[in-house]
């Protein structure tokens, strides 16, 4: 190993920005490209890390990429520079862990939404086909024109399996509904662009959707923004959206992606690895419900939904994964 | 070219270098208006790019890149074509070495190479020549076509990447590793053997080497070869190349074809040298920032070297900047952006009165 310059590099940089960089164990979160603003993934990881810093005192480093070669750079400094534990968001960084994290065994790394088996390593996994279940079946009973929609922010196994799941959910509670999926985009741009979201779900609109559920980061805000202009209704994604449009927005699929970075950073080096399944029993995804929803969530929607949600905990029913086998057996 | 009262060198050397140290100078202005030290990020900068052959490596690694999107842009602007989709045809080519690299069982490395920038090329020039040829027979602008052109090559990539390469069961959508066979000679490699010790971890490859002979070959073909005098006679005037018995119809898809087979190369770097699979949005901008590099360079080979080298400063000594000062990454996609906006768009800003001040001079 070639490490000695690294690390003098390291240590001279450390000394170079004194007060900016302490050693031990400052815990550390690697962004995956969409970037720390993302509104969606990578921005509920920024909410966990600064939720543990406001609670903790605690200081964190923290690193947005600007390419993927960067990946395994990035890791490896970071576990140079002494931090403890590293985040690391993104299934693109499976790979990078299973190459950086053989090298550090003292460092513990969290990945977040896949999984590497190595003893340093915590894999966070998270169920958001159950959590699409759930809130798919709010969408069937909601609707009023039997027809109900989804926009999703790049075709990729991740995204279609939300769509599976809230396609299942709302089979479930009317076999004949009519479900529309559209997707954004193929660039990463299809993952930041409300203007388009906007469009897709108003074409939606007008082949009769009247709830649309999206999953496409901040392309969902400008599927909101359409759902609340046209009077009509939407489900948010991925932390709670409900207050962003109240009376419009149903509910939100919720996947607590900044629960896992604040656990993570509280557990501190050492944390327990291995696989995490952030599920509807951990909790670590489900559907919100608050004072701005609650007028449109009615008892007995919710009693439908809860004696779901209390089925898929119990193992009595099961929720298709479209990730085990690129098949979905709603579509 | 347009500036007649500068002498050659000083157009080549003297406008670029002072452009980029305007640029440098504003975004010192920008760094210390957010609270930071300028000189401590230009310290960390050089020091993370240049200090070490760790740091070296990384910006050679992203240099390579930038040599060849920036060859591809250099090429198609000195027959005035403006091919703004290399993006597009760095993904194609990376679909081109994916395949080569994937069902072809390969025995040695160097075969792989051989046959992965083929590939490479090849996807990369047919990705390319249909904007050619739309440009060249129908009259379709080639900045539309070729822009809307890296579109569908986004969307068909992530096709393939979803329903085709992906590994059954995996959720990323990316192809299966290549074997080890085919993997690349990293630099630290190459040169141990001739003892000089070198970074392991850098992805630097030999790839480099590549691009350095094409940068020779390009300049070879632009001006020792008479399809480069053609080339670049239709790029002085189309009329008059027409008079003189050039097609334009061919040239243009030649040069296009020779624009998209070098734009392709550069998945040579980063597919195979680098990630050693196909991933989704394997190019991540280096298409577009051949634009620039071109734009720097002059369009001549060697400034592209130049230029290439000055952006890979830029992206590893940016990465380091983000690292370890509180300087958010869009600072840096702005610095880049302003040498940019000084190289290319603002160049007469520099240009005039450097040509004054050589007028002066001659007027002595």
């Amino acid at each position: 190993m070639t490490a000695i310059k690294p690390l003098a590099l390291t240590a001279s940089v450390i000394a170079l920005s004194a007060g900016l960089a302490h050693a031990d164990s400052t815990p550390a979160l690697m962004f995956d490209l969409g970037g720390k603003f993302d509104k969606s993934f990578n921005e509920a990881a920024y909410n966990g890390a600064e939720r543990w810093r406001a609670e903790t005192g605690g200081s964190y480093r923290e690193i947005e990429m600007q390419a993927a070669a960067q990946r395994v750079q990035f890791a490896r400094r970071l576990a140079e520079a002494g931090s403890n534990p590293v985040v690391v968001m993104g299934f693109q960084n499976a790979p990078t862990l299973e190459e950086v994290a053989p090298d550090y065994p003292d460092t513990s790394f969290v990945l977040i939404d896949a999984v590497v088996d190595l003893p340093n390593v915590r894999s966070v996994i998270f169920a958001e086909h159950e959590g699409s279940y759930l809130v798919g079946m709010l969408a069937a009973m909601a609707t009023e024109t039997n027809t109900i929609s989804f926009v999703g922010g790049m075709e990729i196994p991740l995204i279609t399996a939300f769509a599976c799941g809230y396609a299942q959910g709302a089979k479930a509670v009317n076999p004949d509904i009519n479900i529309i999926v559209n997707y954004t985009g193929d660039t990463p741009a299809a993952w930041n662009d409300p203007v388009r979201g906007g469009e897709i779900a108003r074409a939606q609109f007008s082949q009769g959707s009247d709830i649309v559920f999206a999953a496409a980061g901040g392309t969902g805000l400008g599927v909101l923004q359409a759902a609340a202009d046209a009077g009509l209704r939407s489900i948010g994604v991925d932390s709670n959206q409900n207050y962003l449009h109240p009376g419009s927005v149903l509910t939100s699929m919720l996947k607590l992606v900044d629960q896992a970075v604040y656990d993570a950073f509280s557990e501190g080096p050492g944390l327990e690895t291995g696989i995490v399944l952030m599920d509807l029993a951990a909790g670590g995804v489900g559907y919100s419900l608050d004072e701005y929803n609650a007028d449109m969530i009615s008892d007995q929607m919710q009693e439908a939904v809860e004696a779901a949600k209390a089925a898929i905990i119990a193992g009595e029913l099961g929720v298709h994964d479209y990730r085990t086998d690129s098949v979905c057996p709603a579509f | 070219m347009s500036a007649g009262r500068i002498p050659n060198w000083a157009d080549v050397t003297l406008v670029p270098l002072f452009s980029v140290a305007l640029a440098f100078a504003l975004s010192a202005v920008l760094i210390w208006a957010i609270g930071e030290s300028p000189w401590d990020a230009v310290k960390l900068m050089v020091q993370g790019a240049f200090g070490s052959s760790y740091g070296w490596g990384y910006t050679l690694f992203y240099a390579t890149n930038f040599i060849f999107t920036g060859l591809a842009v250099a090429v198609a602007f000195q027959a005035r074509l403006f091919n703004i989709g290399g993006e597009g045809q760095a993904l194609l080519g990376g679909l081109g070495v994916a395949l080569v690299c994937l069902y072809i069982p390969w025995p040695h490395w160097s075969l792989a190479l051989i046959a992965a920038s083929l590939g490479a090329a090849l996807f990369g020039a047919a990705w390319a020549i249909i904007p050619g040829y739309l440009q060249a027979r129908r009259g379709s602008h080639i900045v539309i076509t070729t822009i809307m052109f890296n579109f569908i090559a986004a969307s068909l990539l992530g096709y393939i990447l979803v329903n085709v390469l992906r590994v059954r069961g995996s959720q990323d959508p990316a192809s299966p590793r290549f074997p080890a066979e085919v993997a690349l000679p990293k630099l630290h490699e190459m040169l141990a053997l001739v003892g000089i010790p070198f970074s392991r971890v850098p992805p630097v490859n030999i790839s480099l080497l590549l691009a350095i002979f094409m940068c020779f070959a390009v300049w070879f073909m632009l001006w020792r070869t008479r399809l480069g005098y053609q080339i670049r006679a239709f790029g002085e005037s189309e009329p008059a190349a027409e008079y003189a018995g050039i097609s334009p119809a061919r040239i243009t898809i030649y040069v296009m074809l020779i624009s998209g087979a070098l734009a392709g190369l550069m998945a040579v770097n980063s597919v195979m040298g680098e990630q050693q699979r196909l991933v989704l949005n394997a190019v991540e901008g280096a298409g577009f920032i051949g634009i620039a590099v071109a734009l720097m360079g002059r369009n001549h080979p060697f400034g592209v070297f130049l230029a290439a080298i000055l952006f890979g400063f830029l992206y590893q000594g940016g990465a380091e900047l983000a690292l370890w000062m509180s300087i958010p990454r869009e600072l840096i996609v702005v610095i880049q952006a302003l040498v940019i906006l000084f190289t290319g768009a603002l160049d007469n800003m520099v240009r005039m009165p450097i040509a004054r001040l050589f007028a002066l001079r001659g007027g002595r």
